[in-house]
């Protein structure tokens, strides 16, 4: 379980709530409220007052590398640092088959990363994510660059992750998506709006 | 050991050629004249007090004003570094740790060279000391200065990827590494590329300066090959703690990318 305490993210009133196993939490807001850096300070990538447990561990009690293997951030623009995407990806029938759970052929890691499209590097993205079997995805407009088939792959895998008991904390504009994927939702206020705390809805 | 000296008329004839640039820049409008005006005359009296204190030092042979003069061309040095970058790592940790890397390369290369290999008599003579350490300091400083500078840019424009590989668990040396790989190799540049072309395109300065002072040019070349190895490790030495001690100020004990500590200069 995630839990999030008191967690002050840039003009965000400090936010509390809980992400259970089996769970896909879905954070709405407006444009600029804060919902990418949220993500980022639950996955310790940008510092934030508070306090984040996973399974009842603070992330301060263990190395942040540690940390970022079980909350994993994917980010909305998918960086890369090498000349195809094979070094980043172990040889396993396991990769293979998440590869294909969102259409892409194996022979994907063996073209330059710069001649894929921007929705082959957004999949790829999501299974480098999956690879290592994280705790807790966090997952930033995952489906920006896709066709609704593509997406409706994409959102089949991130139910998968989720049901098989582990969770997700989901950024996107998809209202369709958020119903889809989603169990519970966090509104962010907006940004100067004083003392309300991120309400959850069911 | 004989020279030509020079008679002040000789330098004012020197200047004279410099009106040649100024009619240029005037002529074609370039504007340079001012700057070009202002450049010279610092370069006058720059060398002019240089020369003045190199005269009371040398005249002196003591430790203390011979240490006391390589101080304050640390500091200077330290100074420059820390003013030259585009995107500043806030607060005086950049002055901070290159006046501390430029003590401590100058301190041992110089030491060693002329404490160890040339050897004069005594050791710390000013003569060999302070001209020693201003190349070594120079040519540190600018390594020190482009690796910093690279480093800022890269991670600025390679931020996408450190947050994504520190995302997926590394650390942050292995997330910076590439980075820190290309500031480094920018910082080992000119040195390397002075190395390979000396003597084939230009002669280098000092060697230059011994040979019109009436030296040998095989007596002048093994000093000349004496201080590249010096300055070339002075300045492999200097972009390594540059760099490392930048790569840390630019992450944090969390393994996070801080750029929010980069200020962009004025």
């Amino acid at each position: 379980m995630l839990r999030v305490e008191h967690l002050q993210v840039g003009d965000l009133p400090p936010l509390t709530f809980e992400v259970a196993d089996g769970e896909c939490l879905a954070v709405e807001g407006p444009s600029g409220a804060g919902k990418s850096r949220l993500l980022r300070a639950i996955a310790d990538l940008e510092p934030a007052h508070g306090q984040v447990f996973l399974d009842g561990a603070e992330r301060n009690e263990m190395p942040a590398p540690q940390w970022r293997t079980h909350v994993r951030y994917s980010g909305a623009e998918p960086a890369w640092w090498t000349d195809t995407a094979r070094p980043l990806f172990p040889t396993a029938a396991r990769v293979d088959r998440l590869l294909g759970s969102v259409a892409l052929d194996a022979t994907v890691l063996d073209r330059p990363i710069a001649v894929l499209s921007t929705g082959e590097r957004q999949r790829l993205a999501l299974v480098r994510a999956l690879i290592d079997e994280p705790k807790v995805l966090l997952l930033d407009e995952p489906t920006t660059a896709l066709d609704p088939q593509a997406a409706a792959l994409v959102e089949e895998l991130i139910r998968f992750h989720v049901l098989s008991g582990r969770s997700a904390v989901l950024v996107s504009h998809d209202r369709g998506q958020i119903e889809r994927v989603s169990h519970a939702r966090l509104l962010l206020p907006k940004a100067a709006g004083g003392a309300a705390t991120g309400e959850r809805a069911a | 050991m004989s020279y030509v000296p020079l008679t002040p008329m000789d330098l004012v004839l020197a200047a004279a050629l410099l009106a040649i640039n100024a009619a240029i820049s005037w002529y074609f409008r370039l504007e340079l004249e001012r700057s070009l005006t202002i450049a010279a005359v610092r370069m006058v009296v720059q060398l002019a007090l240089v020369a003045l204190v190199l005269k009371l030092v040398f005249g002196q042979t003591s430790p203390v004003w011979t240490a006391l003069m390589g101080l304050v061309m640390v500091l200077a040095a330290g100074v420059e570094v820390a003013s030259r970058q585009h995107r500043r790592i806030a607060g005086w940790h950049v002055l901070g740790l290159s006046t501390a890397t430029l003590l401590f390369v100058g301190m041992t290369i110089t030491g060693l060279g002329v404490g160890v290999i040339i050897g004069p008599d005594p050791w710390y003579a000013p003569r060999y000391v302070l001209p020693i350490l201003g190349m070594v300091l120079g040519n540190t400083m600018t390594a020190i200065s482009l690796v910093l500078d690279t480093l800022t840019e890269t991670a600025h424009r390679e931020r996408n990827a450190i947050e994504a590989r520190l995302a997926l668990g590394a650390r942050r040396y292995e997330a910076m590494s590439s980075v820190l790989h290309v500031a480094l190799r920018t910082g080992m540049m000119p040195i390397l590329n002075a190395m390979a072309t000396t003597g084939i395109v230009a002669l280098p300065g000092m060697m230059t300066g011994q040979i019109l002072a009436g030296a040998d040019p095989i007596e002048a070349a093994k000093y000349q090959v004496l201080i590249m190895f010096l300055i070339a490790s002075a300045t492999a030495l200097g972009s390594f703690f540059g760099g490392l001690a930048g790569l840390l100020l630019l992450t944090d004990k969390r393994h996070r990318l801080r750029l929010d500590r980069i200020v962009e200069a004025r």
